[in-house]
């Protein structure tokens, strides 16, 4: 057995548990006494969906491929001025209703990534839980909020190619 | 021969009679226990019921499916990147390494392969989902045993390694990092570093708990010669991982098939143990974690430059065809056998589930155990419920 | 008796004796709880346990006390109502009258028992029967189960507690606790008075299996079978809630409180310090203040012998119960019986 410990083992692991009591009363706690310490979480962690929603166009594609269904959309379609004096109208969709139910919402980020426009971010926000299943539903009001948080991406390693 | 009388061949007919009757009085019954489905032991909603002769088991069988989700089902109706996200939940404590095998067979339906950076990072990635998964086993095997603080000890270690993951893939537990093709995202700056020390700290971790737990004579007494499992039975029965490698086979799919992965880049090795009873199931998952340790040292060593995901088209339909891939998961053998009919989403996928075959043998262990020893033997064998019941 | 400088009636004198006894038992369990479990298990574990009840969770006691009577009182149906009830209460019971015979100063006793030692074995085996009463009459299997591993497992343990402690008397000449105080602490060892002579080192083996037995008498880890908590989830005391399980809560660790008291009268010099620091010559010189020091002496002993018990507690995996029955028969059986065999050849004839 290439394992024979020469202390007795039982000795051995009240050594263990003492050495780490004494680090635990010199050193502090591995532990962070939240809410009164809050640790922060890395930038890619996935906390909450923000909308920008003027990059939004309703086309339905993060609602049609999210698993759980939890993104409900309606929209209009509405006349835009012409880009160029003299040109048509353009029609352009614009969005009444964008909503993300986070009781739902298994966190994948299949809908950030199919988007093609750039509207969604994620954001590493977790606090807000509600006692209200309800209220877990964030309208677009709400999800616009979110993109106040919503931090730069981080650098990448050496090696890695930039660019999509 | 005497002659007896007809009065005293009564009485002595009522003595057998009255012998009789006492014998089957005091005849003790056999006990049914039920453990689970809610039970500290078992890993989840798992329910085993055993016929016991006092504290001896006389009749084991596991009942499973309190947690069916209908995986199989779900699959059937969900498209490739929906169903990257749903196999994670698994096994959930190494998911990473869930959705490997049903990438990489979708990569083969569709002829593609990754690019070498994306197949070194998800090594990487699934090695440090091994270590997470056996960490929070080695804390919970003191715990089935009755010692509180590996548990602790275990969790605070463990949690630099969901910190990495989450630097990486935005996810503690469910990281839904895989796509076919690649990868979604590259390394953040500073990760590799960062990975490095959380792998010296681990090794540190291994070091501890070998004294904590291992080295311990009375956990020694639990487990040593408890709920042998010969060779033959363990193949016959399916086991695998460390369950099969803990009776002396030498069988580890990392080494033994050829797969877009870069385990054969690196140097490392396999551990078995002779014996196979449960303190050599435990011993091997040990050492794996160090030898993790050291095969992730070794990929970030050699991590090659490039880009992180292959051309593939927006929107992905997969070709029809069969496909099977399996891998070394840190529970056992896990693989996929995904059929497609050239849809967004797969026609049929099959999942082996590495714990569902690794409890199969628990009808044929548990039989002469002491009530304790069940205990060990589970917590040996060591299942989660959502591997076992999909 | 005349602690203080007016005569106390003897009303007086037994409702002091009252209080003082469930001081005695419940303050030891408090701040075993509170030092040990809460805080000394949670720095063994990286952690700093408790914190929001109370600066740095000192409160939390009180909190855990009124939480668990605020629960419903539940009784099984099937259950055999009666023992149901009153099973907590013997084990508390046996705490209470365990304490009695321990001296806290020269004349701080609440009796002077000439038979002390012979006393308190004898009554710590009622816990015995306040487990197993919980165990059968709780119609539950696990608690069955429980209740038949502790019948086993307490009734073995109790011989080597029983002969570790007779190496103790025949050392100290007599059975009276007060008197085995007296002769560790005016007594000299080889010669030498400085120490006193504290049996802890002279009854080394004794004090070890003493140790041991009591782990077990307590069912702690890594005896604690009969209250598995990973296989039974609480073994005896699975279908107890609200003022019954805090009943054996409290009891359990004023048990531990006790115990760790006896132990130090025993094997550590109770509550005296070496006669010889101050020129004592017997227990009528000791002075009057004794009487204020000797329970916090007392109490700082049982605190570091409470200490070895709990940093066993969580360190260790938990015995099978037929190898705590191996260990306890095969191994401290024989062991305590060679010690006295040594104790006596050595007492007679050195």
């Amino acid at each position: 057995m290439p394992m024979k410990p020469k202390v007795p083992g039982l000795l051995k692991g009240l050594g263990v548990t003492f050495n780490t009591m004494m680090r635990t009363i010199t050193k502090g706690a591995d532990t962070v006494q939240y809410p009164h310490a809050k640790e922060t979480p890395p930038i890619r962690a996935r906390g909450v969906i923000a909308l920008h929603e003027g990059n939004c166009t309703a086309c339905m594609l993060c609602a049609r491929s999210c698993p759980d269904w939890c993104i409900y959309i309606e929209g209009h379609k509405e006349l835009a001025p012409p880009r160029r004096a003299g040109g048509k109208p353009r029609s352009v969709n614009a969005i009444d209703r964008f909503d993300i139910d986070y009781a739902l919402c298994m966190y994948c980020g299949i809908c950030v990534d199919v988007c093609p426009f750039d509207a969604l971010f994620w954001s590493p926000e977790y606090e807000y839980s509600e006692s209200h299943i309800a209220d877990l539903l964030h309208d677009k009001t709400k999800l616009g909020e979110w993109m106040l948080t919503v931090p730069e991406a981080p650098e990448l390693e050496a090696g890695a190619q930039k660019g999509k | 021969m005497t002659v007896l009388s007809d009065r005293q061949q009564l009485g002595y007919i009522a003595s057998q009679a009255a012998d009789a009757r006492v014998n089957v009085e005091l005849e003790t019954e056999g006990m049914t226990l039920n453990i689970g489905p809610q039970h500290p032991a078992t890993h989840g909603t798992l329910r085993i019921i055993v016929r016991l002769d006092g504290e001896q088991v006389v009749w084991a069988e596991p009942v499973c499916g309190y947690m069916h989700r209908g995986y199989e089902k779900l699959t059937e109706v969900r498209t490739f990147p929906q169903v990257t996200t749903l196999v994670n939940r698994i096994d959930w404590l190494g998911s990473f390494a869930n959705e490997v095998p049903f990438i990489l067979a979708a990569e083969q339906l569709m002829d593609i392969e990754a690019p070498p950076r994306a197949q070194w990072i998800r090594t990487v990635l699934f090695e440090l989902s091994r270590i997470a998964n056996i960490t929070l086993f080695l804390g919970d095997l003191g715990v089935q045993m009755g010692a509180v603080t590996p548990t602790f000890i275990a969790f605070r270690d463990r949690e630099y390694v969901l910190n990495l993951i989450e630097g990486v893939t935005g996810g503690r537990f469910h990281p839904n990092f895989d796509r076919i093709g690649g990868l979604k995202d590259d390394l953040p700056k500073g990760w590799i570093d960062e990975c490095r020390q959380v792998m010296k700290r681990l090794r540190g971790f291994c070091e501890e708990i070998e004294d904590l737990l291992f080295g311990n004579e009375i956990l020694q007494a639990r487990m040593r010669g408890v709920g042998v499992i010969p060779a033959e039975i363990a193949l016959q029965y399916g086991l695998s991982g460390p369950n099969l490698r803990g009776s002396g086979v030498d069988y580890d799919l990392r080494r033994d098939q050829d797969l877009p992965m870069a385990w054969k880049e690196v140097d490392w090795k396999v551990w078995t143990h002779p014996d196979g009873d449960s303190w050599a199931r435990c011993w091997v998952r040990l050492q794996e974690t160090r030898e993790a340790t050291k095969i992730v040292d070794q990929l970030l060593d050699g991590l090659p430059a490039g880009p992180i995901m292959a051309k593939v088209p927006r929107i992905i339909k997969v070709p029809a065809g069969e496909a099977w891939v399996s891998t070394e998961n840190p529970l056992g053998e896990m693989g996929y056998y995904v059929i497609s009919k050239g849809d967004l989403g797969p026609f049929r996928v099959k999942i082996r589930s590495a714990s569902f075959n690794n409890i199969s043998v628990v009808p044929w262990v548990l039989k002469g155990l002491y009530v304790p020893d069940i205990i060990t033997v589970l917590a040996s064998l060591y299942f989660i419920l959502g591997d076992i019941d999909r | 008796m005349s602690v203080l400088a007016v005569e106390v009636p003897y009303w007086g004198q037994s409702l002091l004796r009252v209080l003082g006894g469930i001081v005695a038992v419940l303050l030891p369990a408090g701040t075993i709880v509170y030092v040990f479990l809460f805080k000394m298990m949670s720095f063994m574990q990286s952690r700093l346990g408790p914190m929001e009840a109370g600066p740095y969770g000192s409160m939390q006691l009180f909190a855990e006390v009124g939480k668990w009577l605020q629960k419903e009182d539940l009784v099984p149906d099937g259950a055999d109502k009666p023992i149901f009830k009153i099973a907590p209460l013997i084990v508390l019971g046996s705490t209470f009258l365990l304490v009695a015979a321990i001296p806290f100063g020269p004349d701080a006793v609440f009796t002077n028992f000439s038979a002390g030692v012979f006393y308190a074995l004898a009554v710590s085996s009622i816990s015995v029967i306040g487990i197993l009463i919980a165990g059968w009459s709780s119609a539950n299997k696990y608690s069955l189960l429980g209740g038949l591993r502790a019948a086993g497992q307490l009734i073995a343990y109790e011989l080597p507690l029983v002969l570790a402690v007779v190496g103790v008397v025949i050392q100290a000449g007599t059975m009276n606790m007060q008197g085995i105080v007296v002769a560790q602490n005016e007594g000299s060892m080889f010669g030498w008075d400085g120490l006193g002579n504290p049996f802890v080192i002279t009854q080394f083996i004794g004090f070890v299996v003493f140790m041991i037995s009591v782990q077990a008498e307590l069912t702690q880890v890594p005896f604690d079978m009969p209250v598995a908590e990973s296989e039974l989830v609480s073994g005896y005391m699975t279908e107890y809630s609200g003022f019954r399980f805090l009943t054996f809560f409290i009891a359990e660790f004023a048990t531990a409180g006790v115990f760790s008291l006896i132990a130090s009268v025993l094997f550590l010099g109770g509550w005296g310090i070496p006669f010889a620091w101050f020129g004592w010559d017997g227990i009528d010189d000791v002075s009057n203040w004794m009487n204020v020091a000797g329970p916090l002496i007392l109490f700082t002993k049982m605190m570091l012998l409470a200490f070895i018990i709990m940093w066993v507690r969580f360190s260790y995996p938990r015995l099978r119960e037929d190898q705590l029955q191996t260990f306890a028969w095969k191994f401290l059986i024989p062991l305590s019986l060679a010690n006295i065999a040594v104790t006596a050849i050595l007492k007679v004839a050195v």
